[in-house]
């Protein structure tokens, strides 16, 4: 096991770096627009969105697989809640607080069927997980489409997005929702025969057969948790713009592999820390909003921006890790 | 004065400091069959990139055909005769065999455009000239190991090499394979080419060569006529340790079987399997690539469950459908390929130990870590894994080390039955020597051991017993204090 220090970690290194010159930059330029308690609460209420479905791609890519259906099934989850809401309480009415901890179970629930048939299809078929997900994400922003007719919905109880939007001691409840996730999958992770499977799985899936883990039941798991995590992307999404629609945060899918990589999550599998995943989501929402601290910058560069950054990331990690990257071609 | 083809002398080689090559000499005759043996990282290699221009040396002489050579590219050495075939062959996978053998004097004639007839011409002239069978059009890709070698070894007769150099030839090839192989060699010789064959096998370079060279850590050990050469004083030469080859003695024989296989079939690959083992007892299973005996370890291991039949453990009917239920009813398997199969390269020493009994190494859910650390100790040290640190990745241990991982791996499951399916395969003999000392250690102390293996000196010399497959059936069940290899070997074709 390594024993790295945080900071000796050279992707969480790096990703402090860009932080740091980011925030004096920041700071120089922009500071009464940018450093106010309320942009930073707005900044911890919008990033566990995306937040969420990075941490299911992250669990995803390090057992060298990936999760292209998190927006889908983010979207697919806040639509069918929403839908609940209503005919609970009418299309104006009121629903009961009860209600709103049984709505995360079904959004759960929602979250482990769609993992559940990705790691079915991926481990039964053999299919690439690229290609199921995406074909998975497909199906469920499908299924969205279809309950909505593609319209938003925004006629359901408003009690739900109250809940969520209020803040605990000056703390978004979003951002409350994606730290406990954090937490338990940090301890997963780093903790668990569970966390250390994955890994080894990520390393070489022949090995891990040959040594008798249950790479099909492991992997199922794995996709399961990342529903999971998309699915309560979908709630926060859901409370965040109070309506639900098929086609809400579609640029999050490029956005959470940008950050997951940016986190140190190796493509390969095999390797990466929530620490680095979580960074680089808090990184790419100070860099969002600080970009839209400036006006003169159209919003319509932000998709460009993430774009060439990820590009740029993959391009620098096989500089870094071209020793290890010589040493398996031989 | 003898005709050398190549003379090599008091060749010097660093690299950052480090004296790779200690001056040593390599003298080939013209048309001779000399064989370059030594461990690992003894400086074969080097020398071979030395010779073939592709590393400059740092001193000493170089003499082609009696004309010493200051400076050499790689160019100048192929216009002198000297070809290299390398471990991968060095072809193009995705071109047909006509292209990969017309590939190189299309480059040197520097054409631009392709003349197929021409190329078509000189492909046939050259597996002609060895009387290599193979269809042209072929994709190399879809060829054998065995055939894809010939190609690379019609490339290189296509530039009138005077010397061919094969950097262990016979590491994937199987028996009949390596006869086919050796009868080529033996052609090529009386053609009048010199061949340097590097091996590490002891039986062939009896079999084969005319003359021997052995390094040991950059230095020259020994050189002579291969008459002159046995097997106590190759395995000294090669280690500079005496071994006992004495043929191990099974002192601690339960009376039941630990494991029995009554009639097991696997459709397509083997069929009516009958053998029983006892604790304490080591069993050979052996026989050509294709006589199943893969497929029978990968079923006895759950990877590729057999058809009909039945798997007692210890008098029990055990249905092993997984490597879970494999492990639960206390078998190991430390596979064929150690690379892919047996290891996490990238992961630490640690990691790869204790993997498959990471279960076991909880406390309340979680990994405990404290019995972690203490796992991956007790099994470095227990069986004298050479590294300094077990945070230290697999892939930066030799191959005796490696595979004593993948055991380490096994034994801390504390298996009844362990089964190696070339538990030996690309390690040096210091370490083989050593692997072999362990698993008769485990067989002493109950285990039953299965190895499974064509290397049949490795038989001999452990097993009590040996199960020899041929086409999927079992062709006997033999006694080896009884028997010789050469009868093993009839029964096996």
């Amino acid at each position: 096991m390594k024993k790295t220090s945080f900071l000796k970690d050279k992707h969480v290194k790096r990703l402090v770096i860009i932080m740091v010159l980011w925030a004096v930059f920041m700071a120089i330029t922009r500071f009464s627009k940018f450093y106010t308690v309320i942009n930073f609460q707005t900044m911890f209420a919008q990033f566990p969105e995306f937040g969420l479905m990075s941490l299911g791609v992250m669990v995803c890519m390090i057992t060298s697989g990936i999760d292209l259906s998190v927006v889908g099934v983010a979207n697919t989850t806040a639509i069918a809640s929403a839908l609940l809401m209503r005919s609970i309480g009418g299309d104006t009415g009121t629903m009961a607080v009860f209600w709103i901890p049984i709505l995360f179970l079904f959004a759960i629930l929602i979250g482990t069927v769609a993992g559940a048939l990705n790691g079915f299809l991926i481990t039964t078929f053999d299919i690439p997980p690229i290609l199921v997900t995406l074909g998975m994400g497909e199906l469920f922003t499908g299924i969205g489409i279809v309950l909505t007719n593609g319209a938003a919905i925004s006629d359901f109880p408003k009690d739900y997005a109250y809940v969520v939007n209020s803040r605990f001691a000056g703390i978004p409840v979003q951002f409350i929702i994606f730290a406990l996730v954090a937490i338990v999958l940090a301890i997963i992770l780093t903790k668990t025969t569970y966390g250390k499977k994955i890994m080894m799985i990520g390393t070489s899936q022949k090995a891990a057969r040959f040594s008798g883990l249950k790479v099909n039941y492991l992997l199922i798991k794995t996709y399961i948790i990342s529903g999971i995590c998309a699915a309560l992307g979908g709630m926060i999404m859901l409370a965040n713009y109070n309506s639900a629609r098929a086609d809400y945060g579609t640029n999050y899918t490029l956005q959470s592999i940008l950050i997951v990589v940016l986190g140190g999550v190796s493509p390969a599998g095999g390797r990466g820390k929530i620490s680095g995943v979580i960074l680089a989501t808090i990184l790419v929402r100070v860099l969002e909003t600080g970009i839209n601290r400036f006006p003169q910058i159209s919003s319509y560069y932000i998709s460009l921006i993430w774009g060439a950054v990820l590009l740029f990331v993959m391009v620098l990690d096989y500089f870094s890790e071209n020793n290890i990257k010589l040493l398996k071609r031989k | 004065m003898e005709d050398y083809v190549l003379r090599a002398v008091e060749i010097e080689k660093h690299f950052s400091g480090v004296r790779a090559l200690d001056k040593v000499t390599l003298e080939i005759k013209r048309g001779e069959i000399h064989c370059l043996a030594g461990e690992n990282g003894c400086g074969k290699s080097t020398l071979i990139k030395v010779i073939s221009g592709v590393y400059q040396k740092d001193g000493g002489i170089v003499e082609y055909d009696g004309e010493s050579v200051e400076k050499l590219t790689p160019i100048d050495a192929i216009k002198r005769g000297i070809q290299v075939i390398y471990q991968d062959f060095s072809i193009f996978p995705n071109l047909t065999v006509m292209e990969n053998l017309a590939i190189n004097s299309e480059l040197v004639e520097n054409r631009k455009f392709v003349n197929w007839k021409h190329v078509r011409e000189i492909a046939q002239q050259a597996i002609a000239k060895i009387g290599f069978k193979v269809d042209l059009d072929a994709q190399l890709g879809n060829l054998s190991v065995a055939d894809k070698q010939m190609v690379a070894i019609c490339r290189a007769l296509m530039f009138n090499a005077k010397l061919i150099i094969m950097d262990e030839p016979t590491t994937a090839l199987t028996k009949r394979e390596v006869k086919a192989l050796f009868k080529v060699i033996m052609e090529l010789k009386a053609q009048g080419i010199a061949i340097l064959f590097v091996s590490h096998k002891l039986d062939e370079v009896f079999e084969i060569a005319d003359r021997f060279t052995i390094f040991r850590s950059g230095k020259l050990i020994a050189t002579g006529n291969t008459e002159d050469l046995d097997d106590k004083k190759f395995s000294f030469y090669m280690t500079g340790r005496e071994f006992d080859n004495a043929v191990f003695k099974p002192t601690n024989v339960t009376k039941d079987n630990i494991i029995q296989v009554k009639n097991l079939s696997l459709d397509g690959f083997y069929k009516n399997i009958n053998f029983a083992v006892k604790g304490g007892e080591i069993i050979g299973i052996t026989g050509l690539l294709d006589s199943g005996r893969t497929e029978l370890a990968l079923s006895l291991f759950g990877l590729k469950p057999s058809t009909s039949g039945e798997i007692l453990i210890e008098g029990k009917e055990t249905v092993i459908d997984s490597p879970q239920a494999a492990i639960n009813s206390g078998i190991g398997f430390v596979p064929e390929d150690r690379l892919s199969e047996g290891l996490f390269l990238e992961r630490s020493i640690g990691d790869n130990i204790v993997i498959s009994e990471i279960d076991k190494l909880t406390k309340k859910g979680f990994v405990d870590k404290e019995k972690y650390e203490r796992e991956i100790q007790r099994w470095v040290s227990e069986l004298t894994i050479a590294t300094p640190n077990a945070d230290n990745a697999a892939s930066t241990l030799s191959g005796g080390n490696q595979q004593r991982i993948v055991l380490a791996k096994w034994l801390a499951c504390e298996p009844k039955v362990l089964i190696l399916n070339g538990p030996t395969v690309g390690v040096d003999i210091g370490s083989k020597h050593d692997i072999h000392s362990i698993l008769q250690k485990l067989a002493n102390a109950g285990m039953a051991v299965i190895i499974i293996s064509d290397d049949l000196p490795e038989v001999m010399q452990n097993c009590s017993k040996v199960v020899v497959l041929r086409d999927g059936q079992v062709a006997g069940e033999l006694d080896t204090n009884d028997i010789q290899e050469r009868q093993i070997i009839d029964i096996m074709m």
